[in-house]
């Protein structure tokens, strides 16, 4: 492991960036935690990284922390460092904590914090409503003056649409994007997995994909009234990927994100009442996977996010009805999306890293994060061909409700950089004496 | 007897084979032989210990369980929801774990979420007989359903039987749907489209919101009880507008086959989804349907506790 700032040359990277569109086979340099010509490196550390991808620093804009409010799932330090053992340089921690980041306050704690304990950089984001309750709006003006980035009641969605529309009014005003968990909950009632053929069959209280679709059809007409960005969280359904797909083609401010958990499973694995594959928006059908995976390949799903979402085994150890949604996604979303998307010849690998860079950089408003010379050193280095077996025993995070322990992949992570820190290194035998 | 029983649990009747089925009926004729005799117990379960454990109210499905159990002779332990740790915060698992801690051999568990028997299932060397989850299984009911029938008609294969009303919330429905596939009988159900769900077409039931299409054929018409605690939505106007247009009335059952049987699984709303005088009259065995319950259940006991390791 190598620890604190140093200076590298990176040696025989294949630099794969969709910001400049380079695909090339080069060395990095980098010095004083920015990238520079390699030529002018002093006192470097060199790493030959030959067959290994080097790409812009991967970004994951929907991750949950769970600090403050629950550390017995989750906290910064764990998290963080689980995003760096992902590849991610950067996430957005979803602000349904305890308490809610609807405060100037909040986002100063939770600032403070990964000012200490982040490993990456962590890009706040604020509550649409007070308390995420989705009754009235919250401070966002302060938000913004405290440094969030983006605005989402995730876990729960606005069910009032006049208070949607203001808000996204308001949001507009202060040039935050707003990203919703499309879900209405009337339809959604006590149900706990996709509704269909086998949530009938198995008597389960089921989510229609209506009750993603209706709201997501509400959100695009709301990006075109009030002509401000909204991003649909976590796609799941084939219809709302088609109302997306239109909405993008009339020129409406609207963008989405797919999870690897939708990208790699339906709901043909409910059949064992694990409660590692209780998630929400729940896992569809075979037909919307496809659906969704067609999305991200034509462009109308311009972002992969995990929905990282930590708990405890006690609280998941229980019967499927009672356990709470969601699982650990940050440690095996490039694996999983290398072997489900690029290897199975969906998308390229040029275009698979643009859904984890240009994708939600250009939401986020972060921009031009590319790997060229002037830049901060953010860096995921990874081998698109290193097949492994997924462990959960060796994860980061402090959770480990995952469903695809066991699985077979081919994509390792081997390196993060961030500003010049190798905060997750997998090089060791490749350094250059 | 040749053993065909490899099972400590019995969950749903989707994961038993159609031989596996034909056992369970077979071995219960056995049983129901003790119930008519004038001592009607038998030391099959003597030294076994049973746990009763109902989270969710139950007083006919219990009290079967219970009468089976004595009459196998075993020990028996009765834990409800309302009396147990898991109002003091324990998990279930952790209630389970306890129990089995104690060295009981079975559980009969109802539940009110699906699943949560195969959940304890997998995590429990104690045999579990599923008395009912959620809207998923009771497989006991739809056994002695068949049983009935078998007994009745003499067979199963063939014959056409029509589930009438709340398929959507019924974990009785869906059992006897898979048994009843499995054993080559054609199923239809019916009732508003509220209530019956098109998704059983994939699997070869057929689905009508026709009531006396649905029955004229019929060789068995199971009438299922409407729900009111599941029943949580508007689903349908109100009983007498069920009554009318879904119950089984002296008219419906005159458009029937004279040699179709009526059953009910209970317990009965008396007008709502079934007449009184139709409950009441020749074509129904509902009350037989209790009495071999009772067998059924002994030879369930007496099967999966041969498998329970120690």
């Amino acid at each position: 492991m190598i620890e604190g700032i140093n200076n590298f040359i990176l040696r025989n990277a294949r630099v794969m960036d969709p910001y400049t569109g380079e695909d090339n086979v080069r060395d990095i340099g980098v010095m004083d935690g920015m990238l520079v010509d390699p030529e002018c490196v002093l006192n470097p550390l060199t790493v030959d990284l030959e067959n290994l991808v080097a790409a812009p620093g991967f970004i994951d804009m929907h991750v949950h922390l769970r600090q403050p409010g629950n550390t017995a799932a989750e906290t910064i330090a764990t998290g963080t460092m689980a995003a760096a053992a992902g590849g991610f340089t950067g996430i957005v921690p979803m602000p349904n904590t305890n308490p809610a980041c609807d405060s100037a306050s909040t986002i100063e704690y939770l600032r403070r914090h990964t000012a200490v304990d982040g490993v990456v950089r962590v890009y706040p984001c604020g509550c649409l409503t007070k308390g995420f309750a989705g009754e009235e709006m919250a401070p966002i003006g302060n938000l913004k003056t405290a440094g969030v980035m983006a605005l989402s009641d995730d876990g729960r969605c606005v069910q009032n649409h006049d208070l949607m529309r203001h808000i996204l009014e308001y949001a507009k005003s202060f040039e935050l994007p707003v990203l919703d968990h499309c879900e209405d909950n009337s339809l959604k009632g006590s149900g706990v997995v996709h509704e269909g053929q086998l949530s009938m069959l198995l008597g389960m209280n089921g989510i229609p994909s209506l009750a993603e679709e209706l709201m997501v059809a509400r959100d695009v007409m709301l990006a075109r009234l009030v002509g401000w960005k909204i991003h649909i969280q976590h796609v799941s359904a084939k219809e709302s990927v088609e109302l997306i797909r239109r909405a993008r083609a009339a020129g409406i401010m609207v963008t989405a994100e797919a999870t690897p958990h939708h990208i790699a499973l339906t709901d043909e694995f409910i059949r064992k009442y694990d409660t590692n594959y209780k998630m929400n928006p729940p896992l569809r059908t075979e037909e919307d996977r496809q659906e969704v995976i067609r999305a991200l390949a034509d462009g109308t799903i311009t972002v992969i996010a995990t929905d990282h979402a930590p708990h405890t085994a006690t609280s998941k150890m229980v019967e499927f009805d009672v356990a709470p949604f969601g699982i650990v996604g940050l440690e095996t979303a490039l694996p999983i999306c290398l072997t489900e998307l690029y290897h199975a010849g969906h998308l390229g690998l040029m275009q698979l890293i643009s859904k984890f860079t240009v994708g939600p950089t250009d939401i986020l408003g972060i921009g031009n994060h590319s790997l060229t010379a002037g830049n901060p050193a953010d860096i995921t280095i990874f081998d698109p061909e290193a097949e492994y077996v997924i462990d959960k025993n060796r994860f980061y995070t402090k959770s480990r409700n995952t469903p695809f322990h066991g699985m077979r992949v081919k994509g390792m992570v081997r390196g993060t950089m961030v500003c010049g820190r190798l905060v997750y290194d997998q090089l060791a035998e490749r350094r250059v004496e | 007897m040749e053993v065909k029983w490899t099972r400590k649990d019995l969950l749903s009747l989707y994961d038993l084979s159609a031989e596996e089925i034909v056992f369970i009926l077979d071995t219960a004729e056995e049983f129901k032989k003790v119930s008519e005799r004038n001592v009607k117990k038998v030391p099959a379960l003597r030294g076994k210990t049973v746990v009763n454990f109902f989270v969710e109210p139950s007083t006919r499905t219990r009290v079967s369980f219970e009468l089976a159990e004595q009459r196998l002779s075993a020990d028996i332990i009765n834990v409800q929801a309302s009396t147990s740790s898991l109002l003091k915060g324990e998990t279930l698992l952790d209630t389970i774990k306890n129990l089995e801690a104690l060295q009981v051999d079975l559980f009969v568990m109802r539940h009110a979420a699906p699943g949560a028997q195969n959940f304890i299932a997998q995590n429990t060397r104690c045999g579990i007989v599923n008395a009912g989850d959620g809207a998923h299984s009771h497989p006991t009911q739809a056994l002695l359903d068949m049983f009935t029938i078998r007994e009745k008609k003499g067979r199963i294969a063939g014959l056409k039987v029509t589930i009438v009303g709340d398929i959507l919330h019924s974990r009785v429905a869906r059992s006897n749907i898979w048994g009843l596939l499995k054993l080559g009988a054609e199923v239809t159900v019916v009732g508003p489209a509220t209530l019956v769900p098109h998704e059983f077409e994939s699997i070869g039931v057929r689905v009508t919101h026709n009531l006396k299409e649905a029955v004229r054929d019929a060789d068995v018409v199971n009438v299922l009880r409407i729900q009111h605690e599941r029943l949580n939505a508007a689903f349908f106007p109100s009983d007498a507008e069920y009554a009318r247009f879904f119950g089984i009335t002296p008219e419906v059952v005159a458009t029937m086959k004279p040699d179709a049987i009526i059953m009910h699984p209970g317990p009965i709303n008396r007008d709502v989804e079934i007449s009184s005088l139709v409950a009441d009259g020749p074509r129904s065995v509902i009350l037989e349907q209790v009495t071999n319950g009772l067998a059924v259940r002994m030879a369930v006991l007496f099967l999966v506790a041969g498998c329970v390791k120690k």
